[in-house]
């Protein structure tokens, strides 16, 4: 029972992550892979802001969520925007997303330093609470939630609104979407906002959990971002919450039942049985072999 | 220059250049498969395979170098073959994703594998490799490289990443093509992981980590992946450039480290967005922009 | 019988595109394919070379089954084809275009290359010739080492066509190759077609020009909503009721 609540506490920052990946796959058919380094460099604003300017939390969290999403857009701004058109936008923006990350991991390198930083002693309730043999700590409980709250605003925004309705319609047919008057390139815009703020958030959350903020902690997330995206089908956002909470509760089971060593390899196992078995994922959609 | 200078000098420069060899061979490895539009990112993981084959061969074997790297070239190979069948039927973004994975499933292997020392590797492996040699195989895979180019089989590969469907409709066997290319290209990378292994004194898996595969990819992209001697301008560029950064940095008050990171994106930011074919396409560029007509060379 | 299609589907979705299509081609033969648009010809020429697998029915050669084959092996079965929307390799020269596609028909001694026989050279230029031969017949050896993607329209059809000649096909496929052709190129590429037929290659032409498939076809089919509504010599096609009530308010 005790694995089933780490697992899903780990499980809803790979489901927070990895929904921004999806949002701009879905939008864009373009993996950004500079997604870790907003992960990252949010949970870094987040530890400026509490540490430095001693801003509590309940401000620090929304402000450098916030300051996520705008590095998103200027993530689309630079790396993808120049791309639009190209024909061979898929490699080159996935190439273009991958210098971008390195040259951001490489600011927050100089800016930061390769330490591992730590949250201030306070920021987070250390109490906890009790359910049958197993502990949950309030942090545990605040970061579930707020990761659901955030899924559901998204799903809410997406289904509910006109910008959801456009970036729909743009992830489904771009073309057709610019000829009805859609203005697509702040269509992306939006998305990538909303990918980034999801990532960063993410990010926040990751490193108040494990009270632990270093400038690599993009890189190994990234992977198992994609593995969770792979799993639950490129493009599909319910997949991607799904497969982000099974690979959290995977993993915590086969670090107690194999050992810690084995940690990161669950991820990839997955990662590749899934592309040689079914790669369309849990949910996504059927082509995606070639002809 | 007196012959006691150049001497010195020799001994300060030797291992970039032995590293502009290596890089270059890597860059190679990268270029096998984007020559026919697949973009792997499995390099590192077959280099660390031919890194960890001739470390092992070397310390409990007593053959010679030769056949060491023969094995060490070979095994990555093998290998590439059960990797390539399923992984190259996945478009794009799916191949370049699977072979990450596969990439970090070889490190992590290493990474528990005791009989190797696990994470922190084997140390005190014996130097083997010469400049000579390594520029010798670097030759070697670049005549390979040329030969393959012009003939049957380099204008299929050229078809087979301009529009691999129109392709087959021509009766290139695309699947077999870019599986022998994911082959030749992780022999390529399991020899310069050999002959790297046996320079640097050590083998061990943080030597190859998803890192190592980015620096690859910025050799290849940034020479140009359409000339096979891309990679190599490219590989060359990248090395040189951390030295004189490293002289550079500390007067401007920047961290080598983040700084070399930082030029590194900023280069293969710059040229994907503005080369894409790379720094060797950078002569027929600026004489387009001069505005002089020339008839194109086919690439 | 060269080509054989019997009773061939194809599904998407809950889209019947092409359903349950019949019709023979002949060594030789000029065969036309027409009919109003989505009517599923493209999509047949599609099942026919092996980019798509028919969802029902058999598709044989000379009385060998190749739906299921990959799409490379029917290609080296003699079944070659252009492109509706033109897919020439758009960075190479015209006459490399050409050249891949002779494939097929030249000889791979790499290890010979690397040892520089002679043999190679001679290889090489022997397929050169080939292909600027090709680019003659259509009328493209002046602009033979012209990027693809420089050239115009007609002459970018022009060297598909020469493409898809390269291999020596026994069936060639063609896509309205006319599109966007003035008069005097549609009768360049009318007798292109008729040369081609006399050397006892078959073609299977999708044309949306009625009268350059009257001039041209020995036999018509006519599809559509996926369907056969007429198969036969041209004039009993003209004439067929099915036909023409289809056709109106359809283009000419």
């Amino acid at each position: 029972m005790q694995q089933v609540i780490n697992g899903l506490f780990l499980g809803s920052i790979y489901a927070l992550f990895a929904l921004g990946y999806t949002l701009v796959f879905g939008v864009l058919d373009i993996l950004n892979l500079a997604h870790q380094a907003v992960f990252m460099l949010c949970a870094f604003t987040a530890l400026v802001l509490v540490g430095n300017l001693h801003v509590h939390m309940l401000l620090a969290f929304p402000l450098a969520v916030l300051a996520g999403g705008l590095l998103g857009m200027v993530v689309d701004r630079v790396a993808f925007r120049p791309l639009r058109g190209r024909s061979d936008s898929n490699i080159s923006g996935l190439i273009s997303s991958i210098a971008l990350a390195t040259i951001l991991e490489a600011i927050g390198l100089q800016v930061f330093g390769p330490d591992v930083e730590r949250f201030p002693f306070g920021t987070v309730p250390d109490r906890y609470l009790k359910l049958g043999d197993a502990v949950i700590s309030e942090l545990q409980l605040v970061i579930i939630a707020i990761a659901l709250a955030m899924m559901a605003a998204l799903t809410f925004l997406l289904k509910r609104t006109r910008l959801g309705r456009r970036i729909r319609a743009v992830a489904e047919n771009p073309l057709a979407a610019r000829i009805l008057g859609v203005n697509v390139d702040g269509v992306i815009a939006a998305s990538f906002f909303l990918s980034s703020a999801l990532g960063g958030a993410a990010g926040l959350l990751f490193g108040l959990a494990f009270n632990n903020v270093s400038t690599d902690m993009g890189r190994a997330v990234e992977l198992k971002g994609l593995a969770v995206i792979v799993l639950g089908g490129m493009g599909s956002m319910p997949g991607a919450a799904l497969a982000g909470f099974a690979l959290g509760l995977l993993e915590v089971f086969t670090v107690a039942k194999l050992g810690s060593s084995y940690r990161d390899a669950v991820a990839f196992g997955v990662l590749f049985l899934v592309l040689v078995l079914r790669p369309r994922g849990l949910l996504g959609p059927a082509a995606l072999r070639e002809a | 220059m007196s012959l006691e200078a150049l001497n010195d000098l020799w001994l300060t420069y030797q291992s970039t250049v032995a590293f502009i060899g290596l890089n270059g061979l890597l860059a190679l490895s990268v270029y096998t498969t984007l020559s026919c539009g697949q973009l792997s990112l499995a390099q590192a993981a077959f280099m660390a395979l031919g890194g960890y084959t001739s470390a092992i061969l070397t310390f409990h074997t007593g053959l010679p170098f030769a056949v060491v790297l023969a094995v060490a070239t070979l095994v990555p190979s093998l290998v590439a073959v059960p990797l390539g069948l399923p992984v190259l039927r996945l478009k794009g973004v799916f191949l370049a994703i699977a072979t990450i994975g596969f990439g970090e499933v070889v490190r992590i292997f290493f990474v528990n594998w005791d009989f190797t020392n696990g994470a922190l590797g084997l140390t005190a492996v014996p130097q083997r490799t010469t400049i000579w040699m390594i520029y010798l195989a670097l030759a070697a895979s670049l005549f390979v490289l040329w030969r393959i180019r012009g003939s049957r089989t380099g204008y299929a590969l050229e078809a087979i990443r301009e529009d691999e469907a129109a392709a087959r409709t021509m009766g290139i066997h695309a699947a077999a093509y870019k599986l022998s290319m994911l082959v030749l290209g992780a022999a390529f990378a399991g020899l310069a992981g050999a002959l790297e292994v046996h320079y640097t004194f050590m083998v061990a898996p943080s030597t190859y980590s998803f890192s190592r595969v980015v620096d690859m990819l910025v050799y290849a992209v940034v020479g140009g992946s359409f000339l096979f001697y891309g990679p190599l301008v490219g590989a060359g560029f990248l090395t040189l450039l951390p030295e004189v950064l490293r002289e550079l940095g500390p007067r401007i008050g920047l961290a080598p480290g983040p700084l070399r990171l930082f030029v590194n994106g900023a280069v293969l930011l710059v040229v994907i967005l503005f080369l894409p074919r790379g720094l060797v396409s950078l002569p027929d560029r600026i004489r387009a922009w001069r505005g002089e007509r020339r008839p194109p060379r086919a690439p | 019988m060269l080509l054989e299609l019997d009773d061939v589907r194809r599904s998407f979705g809950g889209l019947r595109a092409v359903d349950g299509v019949r019709f023979q081609v002949g060594a030789g033969e000029v065969h036309g394919l027409i009919g109003p648009n989505g009517a599923g010809k493209t999509t047949l020429l599609n099942l026919v070379s092996g980019l798509l697998r028919p969802t029902g029915g058999a598709i044989a050669m000379d009385g060998r089954r190749i739906d299921r084959l990959p799409t490379h092996r029917i290609a080296a079965l003699g079944v070659t084809r252009t492109y509706q929307n033109i897919r020439l390799f758009p960075a190479l020269s015209a006459s490399d275009n050409v050249l891949i596609g002779a494939h097929l028909r030249r000889s791979d001694p790499l290890w010979r290359r690397m040892l520089f026989l002679p043999g190679v050279a001679r290889e090489e230029a022997d397929a050169r010739a080939g292909a600027l031969a090709l680019l003659a017949r259509v009328g493209m050896e002046a602009r033979a080492g012209e990027r693809a993607s420089n050239l115009s329209y007609g002459e970018q059809r022009r060297v598909e066509i020469a493409r898809a000649l390269a291999s020596g096909p026994r069936v060639l496929l063609l896509d309205e190759p006319t599109a966007g052709m003035n008069p005097a190129e549609v009768a360049s590429i009318a007798a292109l077609i008729r040369d081609v037929a006399r050397s006892g290659q078959s073609v299977l032409l999708v044309e949306h020009n009625v009268k350059l498939v009257m001039d041209v076809c020995d036999r018509i089919t006519v599809l559509n909503f996926g369907r056969v509504i007429a198969d036969g010599a041209p004039s009993a096609v003209a004439a067929d009721p099915a036909v023409i009530a289809a056709y109106l308010g359809g283009e000419a």
